[in-house]
């Protein structure tokens, strides 16, 4: 998409001229949403499978789960869903759930507690790309029978874990989309060759949530329709119809026509020329992914305590958010995104040559060559054209190797590159989704293999870290969990060698009529059954 | 027994009639080489290229573990050589595997997006010939005139502009300012999923559904990208027409038949024009063929849902089944496109027959 990308940015800057005042002429109808986004990634409804962005907005609208955050509340944490209650035991590694009474599947069927521990077991069994969110707790396909169980006639479901964790980690993970409660009766009625009726769920839906699916054309669109019946009350937008539209200068051009409500894609132009348009307002949100930089220590002169802490101040955070990242990344030093549990907002790092080269010369070093290895995304190249110019002011020689996700990943997961340009996006909402793979490292060798964990990637044997992350995921009191994680993450600043420098903020284009629509900020999708117009 | 003799001895096939059967086999077998040669080449290509199906799938987070199983469950482990003839005797068979992405039939997402690029092609390349045809023979007859002079501009700004930039200044003023035709996409959202699809194209959809509400919204909606293709391929077809044309006007036959006092409306059409017809052919069964299979700018501005835009998608998002897939369908539709091409040969020249 680069060539393509960077020709319609150019007409996009054309287009900026003209656009300026357009009138509204057309508007959707009242009791329906339509919304303009990329929805390319879709590869499956199923929630036991899905695991893209927009899968995970349409799987949020048609799912409920035992426990889920409240959409005009995130800050409050995850709170009660299709279960009203829960119970730890004294070990506490047994959670119960009292399911919530008089809630219905959209097929008709009452939602039983047998249908919440059938979806859960399913996920294990299937065990699909983000099975892991519940399998870290110890659940395998031959376990769940014992280890996920329910009563139906006392409405409980109880999970018990293989050792004691934190009740805010499990329950956090049980707010993503592998957490969507699915109708067993419907679902096992389109079961093919024993797949848990899998392939029926990538383009079905059976669920209890607010909306259920119309369809979904891959590339093209997703719609749904309102459940009458939602136990939180039948939501006022009957129908929301999601249109794959690529170019952001044809969602402006939507939105300020009236055919569209919402443009979910709009580049920092097209958001500066709609935020002037007539009936328009424009909205921003934090979300979980963040920019970072990592070097390996493998290499003797970057392993060095004073030269990983140098490299921190020859970053120009300011500048870059200021000009090519403005409106769609925010400074941000920390692991943890903010919104998330134990988020900090200490940002001590600016661009700081005379102390780089202080740190430096206290390291003996004068002058360095480094590989970075950087993936063919617009920002990352622009991201890495910069540091080159910083860094070399500290007598550090910068060789950038664009390529392809296969090329540069392959070479960063066998721990080959100097430097990284890198992208992460949390798996779930808990703040052991970053915390485990930037600052938990039990096994550094090479044989390991531990290809998941940033901090092996960079050969990094995180210094009694990894002890204290496993201790944080554990901690039952989530007060003293917060502040384990802002403890970690302030050693983490200072000793790692990841260079953690912003936070993804999306910008939005809406109709100034819709009112209510929160896209889940860091820690979940979008919500629909909130918005009124 | 007797019916074997009478049929392998008894009767031989008149010579004109083999003639045609071995033209038929030999046309075939061309037809089956030039396809093995493209799915050998599309294939090593897609396996070859720097992109990994594997992580697509499984997520660059993933574990070793998850990855070699990945890895071995698409076949990737096995030699190239194997995994052309897996692939081949499924394609064979028509099925063109399932997309990584989505988990769906290959064959059904073609099925799906190949009408609205055929639907958007076609109506580009009529409005080309039948604009570009007339203005190329004008321009050649007034050569050196005011009217050949626009027809050159014109040609000119069709071949020099992009077609990103044409298009979103058509959205610009023919539908952001203006409001006279419909926006991206093939229908108004309130129309979708109503009229049965039967042929996949909109128009012939709701026009054989006698819904007419529905296929004048259709209609609405594809007139602008349907007129920069057609702007496109005006400019290709009205040049080459216009070149044909001056080479048959120069020519004695022309001279004779205007001395002999025929008129020029009769010397143009039913002389030059005539004998242009079998290169114009070729020029448009090539214009269409490129508007076939390459109008993804135009697809994505338009947010068109065809088949550029599929492979487009596809190639990014490394899935090779689908750009295997969309690839051959459209290398496919080529190789037909010039065998219509042959056929038409044969019925305007009657040296071909």
């Amino acid at each position: 998409m680069t060539i393509i990308g960077k020709l319609a940015t150019s007409a996009a800057l054309a287009l900026t001229m003209g656009l300026s005042s357009l009138p509204a002429w057309a508007e959707t109808p009242a009791n329906m949403l339509v919304l303009a986004n990329r929805i390319d990634d879709i590869t499956t409804i199923d929630p036991a499978e899905s695991f893209e962005f927009a899968g995970s907005d349409v799987n949020r609208n048609i799912y409920g789960r035992l426990v889920n955050f409240d959409p005009l509340d995130l800050a409050a944490g995850y709170g009660p869903d299709l279960a009203e209650s829960w119970e730890v035991s004294e070990d506490g590694m047994t959670i119960t759930f009292k399911m919530r009474e008089g809630v219905s599947f959209h097929s008709g069927n009452p939602v039983r507690a047998e249908d919440a521990a059938w979806s859960l077991q399913r996920v294990v069994i299937l065990n699909k790309t983000p099975a892991f969110i519940l399998t870290q707790f110890g659940f395998t396909a031959d376990n769940v029978g014992e280890t996920i169980t329910f009563d139906n006639d006392a409405g409980t479901v109880s999970i018990t874990t293989d050792k004691r964790y934190a009740t805010s980690f499990v329950l956090n993970c049980l707010t993503a989309t592998i957490g969507g409660i699915v109708d067993k009766e419907t679902v096992m009625a389109n079961e093919v060759d024993g797949d848990m009726g899998n392939t029926w769920l990538k383009t079905n839906s059976a669920g209890s949530g607010a909306y259920s699916l119309v369809s979904w054309k891959p590339n093209e669109s997703v719609t749904l329709q309102s459940n009458p019946d939602f136990y939180l009350g039948a939501p006022a937008m009957e129908r929301v119809v999601v249109r794959h539209v690529q170019e952001s200068a044809t969602q402006r051009l939507m939105l300020e026509r009236g055919d569209i409500d919402v443009a979910r894609n709009l580049n920092p132009e097209d958001i500066a020329g709609a935020s002037e348009a007539e009936g328009v307002a424009i909205d921003s949100e934090m979300r979980g992914r963040l920019m970072y930089l990592s070097f390996s220590q493998k290499n003797p002169i970057l392993a060095k305590p004073e030269v990983r802490q140098a490299l921190k101040y020859l970053v120009d955070y300011q500048g870059m958010q200021d000009s090519f990242l403005n409106g769609q990344y925010v400074i941000h030093q920390n692991f943890l995104p903010r919104t998330y549990l134990g988020a900090v907002d200490d940002n001590p790092f600016n661009l700081d040559i005379e102390k780089a080269k202080a740190l430096l010369a206290e390291a003996g070093v004068e002058s360095l060559e480094i590989e970075a290895g950087v993936r063919e995304a617009q920002e990352r190249i622009e991201i890495a054209q910069a540091l080159q110019a910083t860094f070399a002011k500290a007598g550090i020689k910068i060789n950038i190797t664009v390529g392809t996700a296969k090329q540069i990943l392959a070479r960063y997961r066998a721990r080959e590159l100097d430097m990284y340009v890198g992208a992460w996006g949390p798996d779930y909402p808990d703040p052991h989704t970053n915390a485990g793979t930037f600052a938990y490292n039990p096994d550094n060798s090479d044989e390991a293999g531990a290809t998941g964990l940033l901090a092996w990637r960079n050969s990094w044997d995180t210094g009694g870290l990894t002890e204290k992350v496993a201790a944080a995921v554990v901690e039952g009191d989530r007060d003293l969990r917060a502040q384990m994680y802002v403890d970690i993450q302030a050693e983490f600043r200072e000793t790692s060698p990841f260079v953690v420098m912003f936070q993804k903020v999306e910008q939005t284009g809406r109709a100034e009529n819709v009112a209510n629509l929160t896209l889940g900020g860091a820690i979940t999708a979008v919500s629909y059954w909130p918005v009124t117009k | 027994m007797a019916l074997a003799e009478k049929n392998g001895s008894g009767r031989r096939l008149p010579p004109h009639s083999r003639g045609i059967l071995i033209k038929t086999a030999k046309t075939l077998l061309t037809i089956a080489v030039t396809m093995l040669g493209l799915l050998f080449v599309t294939f090593t290509i897609g396996r070859v290229m720097p992109i990994d199906p594997v992580l697509s799938i499984v997520g660059e987070r993933a574990s070793k573990e998850t990855y070699d199983a990945a890895f071995e469950a698409l076949g990737l482990d096995k030699p190239l050589i194997v995994q052309f003839f897996y692939y081949l005797s499924d394609v064979v068979r028509g099925d063109f595997g399932d997309s990584l992405l989505n988990a769906r039939p290959v064959s059904e997402d073609i099925k799906r997006v190949f009408p609205a690029t055929m639907e958007l092609a076609t109506l580009g390349t009529l409005l080309g010939v039948f604009l570009g045809v007339p203005l190329g023979v004008i321009a050649a007859v007034k050569r050196g005139t005011w009217i050949d002079q626009v027809a050159r501009v014109l040609a000119l700004v069709g071949y020099s502009m992009p077609i990103f930039w044409m298009g979103l200044m058509g959205l610009l003023i023919f539908y952001g300012i203006l409001g006279w035709v419909g926006g991206p996409g093939r229908l108004d959202i309130f129309y979708e999923d109503i009229v049965p699809q039967r042929s996949g194209m909109i128009l012939l959809d709701s026009a054989l559904a006698g819904e007419w509400t529905i296929f004048r919204n259709a209609l609405s909606h594809i007139v602008l990208p349907a007129s920069l293709l057609g702007y496109y391929s005006l400019a290709y077809v009205s040049r080459m027409t216009r070149s044909f044309m001056l080479e048959q006007l120069s020519s004695e036959y022309v001279t004779t038949a205007r001395v002999k006092g025929l008129p020029e409306r009769t010397v143009i059409w039913r002389h030059a024009f005539k004998n242009i017809r079998v290169q114009l052919i070729t020029v448009i069964v090539l214009s269409y063929a490129n508007l076939l299979e390459g109008s993804v700018l135009t697809e994505i501005i338009f947010s068109w849902p065809g088949i550029g835009s599929y492979i487009t998608t596809a190639l990014l998002s490394a899935d090779m089944n689908a750009v295997l897939g969309g690839t051959v369908v459209v290398g496919l539709v080529f190789i037909l496109l010039n065998i219509l091409s042959d056929l038409l040969y044969k019925v305007f020249d009657p040296r071909a027959k």
